[in-house]
């Protein structure tokens, strides 16, 4: 067919372009579907409970991730930094990912943990009261404004959808507890969400203010977990080299 | 200008609209008189695109490739293989050959990494404290291996000298250690995390009993106070009520081994009092702590984010790099 022609009927150029992009994505995406070692065989990951849910939420309301990463590469520098190179099955129930690729902030792949929640929660409110050279933003507002969790079935329910095993039925629930244990799958049954929600909130105290379950409970108690579910130190150190 | 709009407009124009130019025929696009025709691309480039294509066979042979089923090829062994040496989960060293590719190659760059640190150190964790900082030789890397560990863990809380932020986490470069000063106790604190806490007096003693032991309080450091209270809250804090002593001593000068402060001196931690001016502001902000307590100054554990040799070096930095190490 001329160039000539194509050019001159939309209808056929705009299918013609679509198919010579959908062929580059696909031939690049779909096989990794079939590719046995794509995703890691992992022991520790699982999915957010009802809690860090709404932190996530939080986190992607306020655009963490236009500075800030979640994938360290298998990268020395990246490594001595931050830790232990990120794994696919380390975002296997993450719709959507976070790995992001703007990298104004730190990596925040492994920052759970590194910093106490009293941190976390002052560095929120005023960055640069603790990092005189930060350029990140003020978010007084998450600790004086009260979690909504109204919706957190609804939130849960959508993610089973694509996937997540949150459990609804019973029998559900004793299949989780077989793949993650009574700890965890008590966390994933939609229909206990906002108990555990609160529950979580008020043991861990995230935000430093026990009289208030606010967002900033969820979103610390979110970047709390980052990054520590794998105990790295059970493998071998080149033992995730063969899935590549 | 009509000329123009007829060049353009759709495709019910007469053929005869696409012209010859110089031998090359006009895609029929006009603009100002700039005319857009239907040349052969230059050879060289058509040349350079087979190239590429080619090229895509030689990286086939070097690189992980084509996906074929449930599994890809990896190249051609021995043209791509990668060796590297990996430590087993029980400490034993392999040295393991496998095709190229990101994982295998970060291995051979961090094996590189610790050959060239290795002897440093090894040195530090062979080393006891009190000789690392007699060696200036080895000084030298503590101090610039150091400084990048505390920037980018302790500084955050710590400050990027050392100084601390009053009212969030303490000052490393002053003489005062909440929980000791010496080598192993610095160290224990880096590996194991700390928890302050101090609890709320307001349920066990009146209001009263609070502003006298605040007028205590302030009297040991030198801070205007009222005497009279003072002398009352001196028995406040020795008694068996508010039990001050058991944790800050009867001295008041604070215990190592729970990290509770030492009250008579001029160093402040929780309020800033040296920098309030006004006496009964400080009162307020001493009687403050004592009715609402602590529970901050959370520091966290690092023996599961660094390693051992790790921690050695950042324990001979803190005491010796920031100073203020006894």
């Amino acid at each position: 067919m001329k160039h000539d022609k194509i050019e001159r009927n939309l209808g056929i150029l705009l299918v013609l372009t679509m198919v010579a992009i959908s062929v580059g994505g696909m031939v690049e995406i779909i096989p990794l579907f079939f590719i046995k070692e794509t995703v890691e065989k992992v022991e520790g990951v699982r999915p957010y409970k009802p809690l860090e849910l709404r932190g996530r939420d939080i986190y992607i309301r306020e655009g963490c991730y236009l500075c800030h990463s979640q994938m360290i590469r298998p990268f020395r520098d990246e490594a001595l930094r931050y830790g232990h190179y990120s794994l696919a099955a380390e975002s296997k129930y993450d719709h959507p990912f976070q790995w992001g690729s703007k990298r104004t902030g730190p990596d925040l792949a492994r920052v759970g943990g590194k910093y106490s929640n009293d941190w976390q929660t002052q560095h929120l409110i005023a960055p640069r009261s603790l990092v005189p050279q930060s350029v990140m933003p003020n978010y007084p507002w998450l600790a004086t404004t009260d979690l909504d969790y109204s919706d957190i079935n609804l939130r849960m329910r959508a993610l089973r959808k694509t996937g997540v095993p949150y459990s609804e039925s019973q029998a559900e629930y004793e299949r989780n507890v077989e793949e993650f244990g009574a700890d965890v799958a008590k966390y994933l049954h939609i229909p206990d969400a906002e108990k555990n929600l609160i529950g979580q909130a008020q043991q861990g105290n995230y935000d430093t203010n026990p009289d208030k379950l606010s967002e900033m409970d969820a979103l610390v108690a979110y970047l709390q977990m980052l990054g520590t579910l794998v105990d790295f130190k059970k493998y071998d150190d080149d033992y995730f080299v063969k899935f590549r | 200008m009509s000329q123009e709009t007829k060049t353009n407009s759709g495709s019910n124009e007469p053929k005869s609209r696409v012209k010859k130019t110089g031998g090359v025929p006009s895609t029929g696009h006009s603009w100002d008189g700039i005319e857009e025709l239907t040349n052969q691309l230059p050879r060289w480039w058509v040349w350079a695109f087979y190239l590429t294509a080619i090229f895509t066979v030689v990286y086939w042979l070097f690189y992980p490739a084509w996906p074929i089923g449930s599994t890809f090829t990896k190249g051609v062994p021995g043209l791509n293989s990668i060796t590297y040496t990996a430590t087993q989960v029980d400490g034993t060293q392999v040295e393991k050959t496998t095709h190229w590719n990101m994982r295998s190659k970060f291995m051979v760059e961090m094996n590189e990494l610790h050959a060239a640190q290795k002897q440093w150190f090894d040195k530090v964790a062979a080393t006891p404290f009190d000789e690392i900082a007699q060696d200036a030789e080895l000084m030298q890397f503590v101090t610039s291996a150091g400084k990048t560990l505390f920037s980018d863990n302790c500084a955050p809380c710590h400050q990027a000298g050392g100084q601390g932020v009053i009212g969030f986490s303490p000052n490393l470069t002053d003489d005062h250690w909440q929980y000791g000063s010496s080598y192993a106790q610095i160290q224990d604190v880096i590996v194991h995390g700390r928890q302050g806490y101090m609890p709320p007096f307001k349920e066990i003693i009146s209001d009263e009993e609070i502003t006298q032991a605040a007028n205590y309080v302030l009297s040991l450091s030198g801070e205007p106070h009222d005497a009279a209270s003072a002398e009352l809250g001196a028995k406040v804090f020795q008694s068996d009520t508010a039990s001050c002593y058991a944790c800050h001593g009867t001295d008041a000068k604070g215990k190592e081994g729970l990290g509770s402060a030492n009250l008579t001196d001029k160093i402040w931690l929780w309020a800033n009092i040296p920098e309030i001016e006004n006496a009964d502001e400080k009162l307020k902000a001493v009687k403050n702590i004592i009715a609402g307590g602590l529970n901050r100054g959370v520091m966290p554990a690092w023996e599961d984010r660094l390693k051992p040799d790790q921690i050695k070096l950042l324990t001979v930095y803190v005491h010796q790099g920031l100073g203020g190490g006894k």
